[in-house]
């Protein structure tokens, strides 16, 4: 594993050289050098407008994340332990897996009109069918052997969820939270531009009118670098705690 | 303690067909039968996990049941300790509960850091956590060596010596665990199965007799 460390840093830093050099050669506007980018981002970052703009989205796209999770999660377990609830649900769920982001959005905001609760609920509805995908998955693995555990142990409903449940459906949350966070991201941004004033979408939409592509990877790389730092920060630790068991469980002899 | 009055073919059942029988306090026995003959699902059936056959077993009210399943079925995820928190074992209880298994000491330990032999011990704690009137116990001795198997033997002789009232039902496939921990042979055999013994064991009856000859009567 060590010795292959050094192979993570080749693509990116070789993607930038590459980068610079055309955008050397081309001298275009179109395709500002990544020093450019760099100027554009700490100007941005110095009038105070990067970190307003950034902030925005990360609070719409943590609302709609929590909402998202959780009521995913809800239907997800419920069709995964209910026959009756998954025959019930399975068409719709295939429905709205297939909906394509941009007609929710555009339905919520005609509906709505260009409102915050219509720019949160439309992402809320577009991730809520990935997360209760995956949450089904994990409902349906859970060990029936330790079912019957709890059973006859008499173990509360709270003793199953947190005891029983949570830890095999851990893995499943985690794979929902990341695929979720990446997709919400995305759509973030498309609900911002086209209908928010504010937000680094409606930032990205500002600049593509005039053609500053600067600024574009300028906030572009803000926001990739947050998210990074989500899973760095956040995420991993949270999945080390987690399956610190299963490492232990192999010290065995 | 409990009646089973499982009578004819039960319908949507195809496992089990006639146990007629009842347990009382003190009762220990050892339910023998070839493999696929439904023992399991007699002792899940009695645990009450099978919803099919519920009705037709009364048990006391508030009967408390301990039921050490093949497989140890910790919770792999939290210690002994906690497993046995979670069954209701207070704090001082549980050590004394390890101990009693010979796990002293290994309170902190997660089930999969454990041999097989150490986790069904562990399992057999949990059993008695819930300070169980009836014991289920589920081929307590597969897969042990010998060596091992002959220890958790004592050990489950030595817990019924120290509580006389409990009652207790051994699926195994050794004549042998009955002679030395049963007093009563239950034989179950076809399909569906039917008890087709209910014997006390007394001196001049052994288990390994008795389940031969049911062996033979029933090819």
């Amino acid at each position: 594993m060590t010795s292959t460390r050094w192979a993570y840093w080749v693509a990116l830093p070789l993607a930038v050289v590459v980068w610079a050099f055309i955008a050397l050669i081309a001298q275009t506007s179109l395709l500002p050098t990544p020093l450019a980018v760099l100027d554009a981002f700490w100007l941005a970052l110095q009038s105070g407008e990067l970190t307003h703009h950034l902030g925005v989205t990360l609070r719409r796209v943590i609302f709609s994340f929590v909402l998202a999770m959780l009521l995913g999660t809800l239907i997800g377990i419920w069709m995964g332990r209910s026959r009756l609830a998954n025959a019930l649900l399975d068409p719709l769920l295939v429905l709205f897996l297939n909906l394509p982001a941009l007609v929710t959005i555009i339905l919520l905001y005609v509906w709505f009109g260009l409102v915050e609760a219509a720019a949160v609920l439309a992402v809320v509805i577009n991730k809520v069918p990935n997360v209760a995908v995956t949450l089904r998955e994990g409902a349906r693995s859970l060990d029936p052997k330790l079912e019957q555990m709890a059973r006859v142990y008499g173990f509360s409903r709270w003793q199953r969820l947190a005891d029983v449940w949570l830890a095999q459906l851990f893995p499943y949350l985690m794979a929902a939270t990341r695929g979720g966070l990446a997709l919400i991201w995305k759509i973030v941004l498309v609900v911002e531009l086209l209908g928010r004033s504010d937000g680094i979408g409606f930032q990205l939409h500002m600049a593509f009118q005039i053609f500053d592509v600067a600024s574009i990877l300028a906030y572009s790389l803000a926001f990739i670098a947050v998210v990074q730092l989500i899973e760095l920060v956040l995420l991993q630790p949270l999945e080390r705690r987690s399956s610190a068991w299963r490492a232990a469980g192999g010290s065995h002899a | 303690m409990l009646e089973l009055y499982v009578d004819g073919p039960v319908v949507g059942h195809p496992v089990i067909g006639r146990v007629v029988a009842t347990v009382a306090e003190g009762d220990r026995i050892c339910l023998l039968g070839p493999s696929g003959a439904g023992k399991t699902t007699l002792l899940n059936a009695i645990a009450g996990l099978d919803s099919r056959l519920s009705p037709m077993i009364q048990a006391h009210d508030g009967l408390r049941i301990g039921y050490l399943f093949q497989e140890h079925r910790l919770l792999p995820w939290r210690t002994l300790r906690q497993n046995l928190a979670l069954v209701g074992a207070e704090p001082a209880d549980i050590e004394r509960l390890l101990g009693e298994v010979g796990l002293a000491g290994a309170g902190d330990r997660l089930p999969d850091q454990l041999s097989l032999g150490m986790a069904r011990r562990a399992a057999l704690a949990r059993c008695l956590a819930v300070k169980p009137q009836l014991l289920l116990l589920d081929e307590p001795f597969a897969s042990l060596d010998p060596d091992r198997a002959c220890e958790l033997r004592a050990l489950i002789a030595r817990l019924l010596d120290t509580h006389p009232g409990m009652a207790m039902i051994c699926v195994t496939h050794e004549a042998r665990d009955a002679d030395e921990l049963a007093n009563r042979l239950w034989y179950l055999d076809g399909a569906p199965a039917v008890l087709q013994c209910d014997q006390p064991l007394t001196g001049d009856t052994s288990a390994s007799q008795l389940s031969e000859r049911m062996r033979l009567l029933s090819t």
